[in-house]
């Protein structure tokens, strides 16, 4: 078996309570931040927070999926689980981008898509399926940084980009490492075990080359400055190329997997 | 060593099949509605029950058969192995029983063909390896198809069946969502046309990827369609799930799907969607009209 043994503490982590959500990242990240509401089609879901705002004087478009940090919140954002109104929100906010030419920033934290009865009637599996091919093919940078849980095709609905940071204590999997043991081993005991062969650390992550930046994170604020200046340092990098050229280094990206 | 101990035993007469099954007066019988069905009857109809209309599951090669002319299919990456990639335990000995299982090598057969004299370039995933779930090779190959096609300047279409991701390959699964949805979007870019046809099951990674991206969707009767699967949102939300919900005719009611198309009728509609697909034939249909008024 692979792993050191410690992949579940990491998932516990990635999942404490006390961690900072999206929001706290946009507000300590970017300045004038104006959200922006509703897919046009069905709903604005909560799960989602998408907006403009500046770094550095640069306007870009900034899309968090929102746990909440309160009870309360954590309810009315139904703990960061998106519904496909989330994910066609954050499509209507990437175009959008698109056409002004604006870098798009994402900040991934789900335990994954919601599993629902509405959900389902409303095609879950085409939104985020309708996320991934448009995103391959957005014409405009797209940085996406998971910041707790990513959970599976939830979190890859906002994670094909150019560049994939991960902070040092998130995670990044196919399945939840609860999902993994019953399913495979009809043991939900066997969670730790499930995590160590899952491979889903920020260590794994950079072994595997699925993303580009492990972040540290022993002291928040210093977390905070540290994408700033690392987004401050790639997306004039990005913004200079011709959109032919980086949509074929993104195809690259994905294609070497 | 008694090979025939490592496979899977059959676990319905039709899968026992052969030659001495069909002597025997072998029946099948239906899962929904119980009838027992001759074997050859239920082979001359596609694996279609005939009293109820229940879609047996079927094999990547039965599938070709039915749709594809005869004579004209021709595999690609047919030799593409799936591999123990993160050591997960377990894995190599599940890889081993499904292609002894299956007799395939992964769980999607790819290549070209023609139907009803149209060519294209053709994928059809496999229920019995692995319940179709999409590994790096599974995903490795649709990726290729798609880019082949995209060269050859071909129409794809694809039948997909799942479970979902393989999680034996971790995150390097997931991350095949990213790649098969990048290829099919550079060939639909081109202007190629794309069609799939959802089976029984469609689920998950699969759903969420490239079985939603095609131009048209078609589905076959009954089959269950979602991104989650049944078991777990009735975990979630600690309810029964209503009939009916996640079934073809489900999704074509919440406009999902296009159209259902029973098997022993899916040969025509796809020739005929390939017929209106083919490179300038709006120019010569124009033409024939008498050009555009």
């Amino acid at each position: 078996m692979s792993g050191t043994g410690n992949a579940y503490d990491k998932v516990m982590l990635a999942r404490s309570k006390g961690r900072p959500t999206g929001i706290s990242f946009i507000e300590n990240i970017f300045e004038d931040f104006i959200e922006l509401h509703g897919d046009r089609r069905f709903a604005d879901d909560p799960a989602v927070i998408g907006g403009l705002a500046t770094l550095g004087g640069m306007p870009v478009t900034v899309v968090a999926i929102e746990k909440g940090s309160d009870t309360k919140e954590r309810i009315r954002r139904n703990f960061g689980m998106t519904n496909p109104e989330g994910y066609r929100k954050t499509l209507r906010l990437m175009k959008q981008a698109e056409k002004f030419h604006r870098p798009v920033i994402c900040l991934v934290d789900t335990s994954g898509a919601y599993c629902g009865l509405g959900a389902e009637e409303r095609g879950q599996g085409q939104a985020i399926a309708e996320n991934l091919t448009e995103l391959s093919a957005l014409r405009t940078p797209v940085i996406s940084i998971l910041i707790g849980e990513g959970g599976s095709g939830g979190a890859l609905a906002l994670a094909l980009a150019d560049q994939v940071w991960i902070l040092e204590n998130a995670m990044y999997s196919v399945i939840s490492p609860e999902g993994c043991a019953s399913i495979l081993w009809k043991d939900a005991k066997r969670v730790r075990d499930a995590a160590d062969c899952l491979r889903l650390t920020a260590q794994d992550m950079q072994e595997l080359g699925v993303v580009e930046q492990v972040i540290p994170e022993e002291d928040i604020s210093a977390t905070y400055e540290q994408i700033k200046s690392l987004l401050a340092e790639e997306l004039p990098k990005l913004m200079k190329l011709p959109s032919d050229e980086l949509l074929r280094a993104r195809y690259r990206r994905f294609r070497q997997f | 060593m008694n090979l025939m101990g490592l496979f899977r035993s059959p676990q319905n007469e039709l899968e026992k099949g052969g030659k001495e099954a069909e002597d025997a007066g072998i029946r099948s019988s239906c899962p929904r509605c119980g009838v027992q069905l001759p074997l050859s009857d239920l082979q001359e109809n596609m694996n279609v029950c005939t009293a109820c209309g229940y879609h047996f599951r079927i094999t990547p090669r039965e599938r070709i058969a039915y749709i594809t002319d005869e004579g004209s299919f021709r595999e690609l990456d047919g030799e593409l192995m799936s591999r123990d990639l993160l050591d997960f335990p377990g894995y190599d000995q599940k890889l081993r029983n499904a292609r002894l299982s299956s007799r395939e090598k992964d769980a999607v057969v790819c290549g070209t063909a023609a139907i009803g004299g149209y060519h294209c370039a053709l994928f059809v995933m496999d229920p019995n390896f692995m319940m179709g779930s999409m590994g790096t090779i599974v995903g490795e190959k649709i990726t290729r198809l798609f880019e082949s096609a995209l060269e050859a300047g071909l129409p794809v279409v694809g039948f997909t069946v799942s479970g979902g991701a393989r999680m034996q390959e971790g995150i390097l699964s997931l991350m095949q969502m990213a790649k098969t949805s990048a290829a099919v979007r550079r060939h639909s870019d081109s202007g190629l046309f794309y069609l799939t046809v959802l089976t029984d099951p469609t689920l998950g990674g699969v759903t969420a990827s490239f079985a939603m991206d095609g131009d048209v969707i078609m589905a076959e009767p009954g089959a269950t369609i979602g991104f989650a699967g049944p078991r777990v949102i009735e975990q979630t939300i600690r309810k029964k799930l209503p009939q009916g919900f996640q079934t073809a005719e489900f999704l074509l009611d919440h406009g999902f799907v296009d159209l259902i198309a029973p098997r022993l009728e899916q040969k025509e509609t796809i020739a005929g969607l390939l017929r209106l697909h083919q490179p300038g034939s709006m120019i010569s249909q124009y033409e024939r009209a008498g050009g555009l008024e």
